[in-house]
């Protein structure tokens, strides 16, 4: 396929796009979202080195890191839907009572 | 340019269009659709990389199952007004990304392509069910044990945190 | 490489019109097989030159001709790009499933050996699972993009049924996935020629016959057939969550609904019945148990093997439809509990036995 590089400035590509995405967004879902966009290009590293270097590791730790994703995504939700049952927003400025 | 490369320039260009879909909608369901439009996409591309069982496991779980979750709590929740548009935030926000993604690609194009190590063939082709679990079952049992208890730790937060409480 | 990428698309084409036309043929069974079970005549009034068909040209011909030519109306307050692209959704998935599902063993043309199968996937079934998830998504999109506080619940309640009976599915495959020891379809629907004692197949069914009861069960709630329509519950939500939807865009569900009962169809029969396999028939003939064997030329053997998995098809494809005119509704907690305190228990069990007993039986050579 592709040389390696290719896969890895698209990964990075794809990043830094979910790093704008946490930045500029003001609701709490699509920062989620955002992150499991983050979440994914560091996957589609993993999987472009495995397939580089022929370890098989690669892949195994991309199914962990699945795993892991769906374990914080649906806490996350959860935090989500406790929040906006308490405040009615999802905006993040909205919830600055932690600041100093 | 042969077919292969092309045919990941289509993939790679469409899968960057839709992660901006993503962060750039005003709709929240239209993102999660872009989203899960990423996820197809890149799970083709792990299909390129000799990752068949990890890219339809992409599917199942990431695009099959979590984005649905996203997509009930979407619905469930109903947002109301979009929020404003703040331009110096956006820009902003932009140029710390583009600087981002600008340093990491001058790092990517200066390093060079790692030395390709043996491929073990024991347990079917590279990528196939059978060598993943054989690595999964022998060499990461234990993260494999703690992935599972993990589980059920999120299982049972989720369900005390998005309960009603019953007065 | 241009030949071998014709004859990919070839077949292809040849499968994906032969799931249409089913779903198609599908349709007019339904009708009229309704009709006969509820003894009433069904549709007969559209004719050509005084030639009705029993029904055939009104299911047919005239139908389709009335919803393609409906007007299409997207509603005010919703979402026109998702609500043009539900349908989609909601059609994409049957159809490509089918790439897995081998329908003959292999065809020899002079010195190319063609198997009978779109794509030769090592992972053949983990792909059928990861696009019945997606299937989920027409549902939901659909019912969200319609605006409207009905067709919501039906979406809701379809998607949170299609989710809850996902996983009975897969779970009620693992023993069958453990007695073949692969995920490929076409290796499955291979090793189900051996003979068991000398003459029984070695056919899905006798191995697991409590796992195709509960994959049975758990398609039928996942292409949200009765009894586990209440989704679009015709007579409580008003046609559910496409009760918005008009004309060509209909017709793409209902056409998504029928392929979606081919594919449970030609899954069970790839699984749980052989397949494309005719009882003791080889590549070069019939070898019958009791020692005759008969000679066949090989475009007989893949005719039979084709024929033989049609027939099937249609089989199971007739017994979803007496299934749905027989049964009444479950109401949606009964579905809910049937999917997560019956069947996934049962299937947890099912796997269970199923690896105590391979283990027991094996011989006891190490890895």
């Amino acid at each position: 396929m592709a040389p390696l590089h290719d896969y890895l400035f698209l990964s990075a590509i794809i990043f830094a796009i979910g790093v704008t995405g946490v930045i500029i967004r003001r609701n709490l879902i699509v920062i989620l979202m955002s992150i499991e966009l983050m979440l994914n290009a560091v996957n589609l590293t993993l999987i472009a080195f495995s397939r580089s270097l022929g370890a098989i590791e690669g892949q195994v730790i991309v199914v962990f890191v699945m795993t892991v994703a769906a374990a914080e995504a649906v806490v996350g939700l959860a935090i989500i839907i406790s929040i906006f049952r308490h405040r009615q927003t999802l905006d993040p400025q909205e919830m600055q009572m932690l600041k100093w | 340019m042969t077919a292969p490369r092309m045919l990941f320039f289509i993939l790679a260009t469409l899968a960057i269009a839709s992660s901006l879909a993503v962060i750039a909608q005003r709709s929240v369901v239209r993102s999660a659709m872009a989203l899960v439009a990423t996820l197809f996409l890149i799970a083709v591309l792990f299909l390129a990389l000799e990752a068949p069982m990890v890219a339809f496991l992409q599917i199942l779980v990431y695009a099959g199952a979590i984005m649905v979750l996203f997509l009930f709590v979407i619905m469930l929740l109903h947002p109301g007004a979009s929020e404003g548009r703040r331009p110096l935030w956006w820009g902003l926000g932009s140029l710390t990304a583009l600087l981002l993604a600008l340093e990491l690609i001058t790092f990517i194009s200066r390093s060079s392509p790692p030395t390709v190590q043996q491929r073990s063939t024991a347990g079917g082709s590279f990528g196939s069910p059978e060598m993943l679990a054989r690595s999964l079952f022998t060499d990461f049992v234990l993260p494999f044990e703690v992935a599972s208890v993990l589980l059920l730790v999120a299982l049972i937060g989720v369900v005390v945190l998005a309960k009603r409480e019953v007065h | 490489m241009i030949v071998d990428l014709v004859i990919i698309a070839a077949k292809a084409l040849l499968v994906l019109l032969m799931v249409l036309n089913l779903a198609g043929l599908l349709g007019w069974i339904e009708r009229k097989g309704s009709a006969l079970i509820q003894d009433r005549i069904g549709a007969n009034r559209a004719s050509i030159f005084g030639f009705a068909g029993l029904g055939l040209v009104n299911t047919l011909i005239a139908d389709p001709i009335k919803f393609l030519t409906k007007e299409d109306f997207i509603p005010s307050r919703g979402d026109r790009l998702l609500h043009t692209l539900a349908p989609c959704l909601a059609l994409f998935p049957p159809l490509v499933t089918f790439a897995v599902i081998p329908f003959g063993d292999v065809l020899i043309l002079g010195e190319r050996v063609i198997p009978l199968q779109v794509a030769n996937l090592n992972v053949g079934i983990l792909y059928i699972f990861a696009l019945a998830s997606l299937s989920v998504y027409g549902i939901a999109i659909g019912a969200w993009a319609s605006n409207n506080k009905f067709s919501l619940l039906g979406g809701v309640r379809g998607s949170a049924q299609m989710i809850s009976y996902e996983i009975a599915l897969g779970l009620s495959v693992m023993g069958i996935l453990m007695i073949y020891g692969t995920l490929d379809l076409q290796e499955i629907a291979r090793a189900q020629g051996e003979l068991i004692w000398g003459w029984l197949p070695a056919w899905g069914i006798f191995f697991q016959p409590i796992a195709f009861l509960l994959f049975f069960t758990a398609a039928m709630a996942e292409t949200k057939r009765i009894p586990f329509d209440l989704p679009e519950g015709e007579s409580e939500l008003v046609a559910g969550y496409h009760v918005e939807y008009s004309g060509g865009k209909f017709l793409m569900f209902f056409a998504g609904e029928f392929a979606e009962i081919v594919i449970v169809a030609a899954l069970t029969a790839t699984l749980f019945f052989g397949g494309w396999q005719v009882p003791f028939l080889m590549r070069d003939g019939f070898h019958l148990p009791w020692g005759g064997t008969l000679p066949l030329p090989h475009l007989g053997v893949v005719l039979l093997q084709v024929g033989a998995f049609l027939f099937k098809v249609v089989f199971f494809s007739w017994l979803q439809i007496l299934l749905r005119w027989t049964l009444p509704r479950f109401r949606y907690d009964q579905v809910m509990r049937l999917g997560w305190k019956m069947l996934l228990p049962v299937a947890l069990a099912n796997v269970v036995v199923t690896a105590i007993i391979i283990v027991m039986t094996s011989s006891s050579t190490g890895p």
